[in-house]
């Protein structure tokens, strides 16, 4: 008698990813997967998927999508939520998306305290467009739009989205996970199911920011990435819970 | 629910909105429609299902008005010009995704920050697209407070019939001032969306809203169907209203609040014994082409009268096609023109063709 211990997520569909060897979205994806499956909730899901890397998001997960133009995807999983009040609603968004052009909508759906998820993946650079500087570039950091590296006094300091949102009364459970490693991993895990939970439980938004890495445009090998990853994001990106709000 | 009421024109754009089964509206504050979202924060929150919520842009409105539309909802948002040219990007989404919307423009002076007083200087953008692509708004344009409440009614049955963002196009005239109306009983149907995204439940596929479309092929194929939807909305849905353009020789072609100030220049005209009628397009897009060329063809002339520079003119000249010259009057920047300044024009044309006075 076999017993199968691994196997793809419902969550998920059967489709090969675009995703460059070493990215971290497809480990995040899995994550998002098997929580949405552990809570049983697949079928009353609807997805908002971002412009960027992440742009067909649509195509893997197994779930009713909405593609929300670049940065809107808060404001856009505000229309469904408030139409269907008793769905799940996630979004799922890079950094140039959501702590750029899309800032407005982000910080006003935390503050609105709307119930929706939103699975934040910073890699420090833009991906999709071959590598320009992200608003969570680090300084010194050099880009396709940084080639001297991030300056400071031209271009500022990375934007901390997590401690920035944790300051809104409607954020009700911020967090910032990685996912390099078994133990990171599980971490990751267990704070994107207390960030559904939250929605479940229609206590407000809540956001999981994922670091992650970029190897394809970090110009780095997916072990080098990692080591970067641990080595220079962290410090400047602190893991941990940020709000954790019970009511 | 057949009693008269004296309403605000951006009140009953908010009424009639609510009585053709609109629950979502998303907006942001914009002088001069903002009587129509302090409407629907009163009068939303009071219904089953109603909801309002003031967005933190005009930007952020249309984009929830893309989720509400795509998880299958009667949706509205309004603005004024300014707030029209926020929503371009997400009118785009919505157009090439094909969602059912009504999108509100309380038309205000331009460009940039421009004024807060009535114009029509928006026709450009509400009618050629407004946003990135090849698409089109249908866009309505009443004339009376009356006519904001019956347009609003059938914008939301256009919008679900085609599955296409309407617009209804008026100005802060209309918005501002108060007439009799009556929200009539509504006879259509509600259009099942199957394609809604409501949580995939039993469904044998996921449904995904989207605009996107890597491969060339796709797109264009993409495209190619917009464009076979917009000739039956072209072919079927065009809608204008004609007065005395039985023997008319100078034909005045205008628009919403204009052309209740043109009504009154040809009657002053025919006081005079020139023969003056007026053509009023009821749709701007799709515009109501043949019909004008008709009717030019039985004419000598054309004025278009419009609250801006010369918009509605350049759609007049291609209905005619040069079967008679097209001449503008317009003033703008929330300057109305009187019955007497256009009478002034038709006087003017008449003279120079040596036309009986």
């Amino acid at each position: 008698m076999t017993e199968k211990l691994f196997t793809r997520p419902e969550g998920l569909k059967d489709i090969p990813t675009h995703y460059c060897p070493g990215c971290h979205h497809g480990i995040i994806h899995r994550l998002v997967a098997e929580v949405i499956d552990e809570l049983d909730v697949r079928k009353q899901t609807i997805a908002v998927v971002p412009v960027g890397c992440s742009v067909l998001a649509y195509d893997y997960f197994n779930m009713d999508s909405q593609e929300a133009a670049h940065g809107r995807a808060p404001a856009v999983a505000t229309g469904i939520k408030r139409v269907h009040p008793d769905k799940v609603v996630f979004t799922y968004q890079g950094d140039g998306d959501i702590a750029a052009i899309g800032c407005a909508e982000i910080v006003h759906a935390a503050a609105r305290g709307e119930k929706i998820t939103t699975i934040f993946v910073n890699n420090a650079i833009y991906g999709m467009t071959g590598g320009q500087m992200a608003p969570t570039s680090l300084v010194g950091q050099v880009t396709a739009t940084s080639p001297y590296g991030r300056q400071q006094p031209l271009a500022g300091t990375p934007i901390r989205l997590s401690e920035m949102l944790a300051t809104l009364d409607g954020a009700k459970f911020i967090a910032r996970v990685s996912v390099n490693g078994p133990k990171n991993m599980a971490n990751a895990r267990a704070a994107i199911k207390k960030a559904f939970q939250v929605q479940l439980r229609g206590e407000g938004f809540a956001m999981v920011e994922v670091l992650s890495t970029c190897p394809t445009n970090w110009g780095k090998t997916a072990l080098e990435a990692g080591q970067w990853l641990e080595e220079h994001m962290v410090p400047q990106f602190p893991l941990g819970t940020y709000k954790n709000v019970q009511e | 629910m057949s009693e008269k009421l004296l309403m605000k024109g951006n009140e009953a754009i908010g009424e009639a909105a609510v009585v053709a089964g609109c629950r979502h509206y998303f907006g942001y504050p914009i002088t001069p429609q903002s009587e129509l979202i302090e409407y629907m924060a009163k009068r939303l929150p009071k219904l089953d299902g109603g909801v309002f919520v003031q967005a933190e842009s005009e930007v952020a409105a249309i984009n929830m008005v893309y989720g509400a539309a795509g998880a299958g909802a009667r949706v509205m948002t309004s603005s004024s010009s300014p707030g029209m040219s926020l929503k371009q990007e997400g009118i785009s989404y919505i157009a090439g995704a094909e969602l059912p919307c009504v999108i509100v423009n309380v038309q205000r002076g331009g460009p940039g920050l421009g004024g807060i007083q009535p114009a029509q200087s928006d026709y450009f953008q509400a009618t050629k697209g407004g946003g990135h692509g090849d698409y089109h708004c249908v866009v309505l344009a009443p004339n009376s407070v009356q006519e904001m409440a019956d347009l609003t009614g059938l914008g939301f049955d256009l919008a679900d019939q085609y599955r296409t963002p309407v617009i209804l196009l008026a100005d802060g005239a209309l918005g501002q001032m108060m007439e009799p109306v009556i929200f009539k009983e509504r006879t259509s149907k509600p259009v099942a969306k199957p394609w809604a995204t409501t949580g995939v439940g039993e469904r044998a596929q996921t449904n995904i809203i989207n605009s996107l479309f890597l491969k060339p092929e796709e797109l264009e194929k993409h495209n190619e169907h917009l464009q076979a939807k917009y000739a039956t909305i072209t072919e079927k849905e065009i809608r204008w209203e004609g007065s005395m353009l039985e023997d008319a020789e100078l034909v005045l072609v205008a628009y919403g609040i204009t052309s209740r100030i043109a009504y009154s220049a040809m009657e002053m005209a025919r006081a005079e014994g020139m023969k003056v009628g007026l053509f009023r397009p009821i749709t701007l897009w799709p515009f109501p082409e043949k019909a004008l060329h008709t009717v030019l063809s039985k004419a000598s002339a054309a004025l278009a009268v419009e609250l801006s520079t010369g918009q509605m003119v350049e759609d007049v000249r291609l209905a005619s096609n040069g079967v008679v010259p097209v001449h503008f009057y317009g003033r703008s920047g929330g300057m109305i023109m009187t019955p007497n300044q256009i009478l002034d024009q038709i006087r003017k044309i008449f003279q120079a063709k040596g036309g009986k006075q």
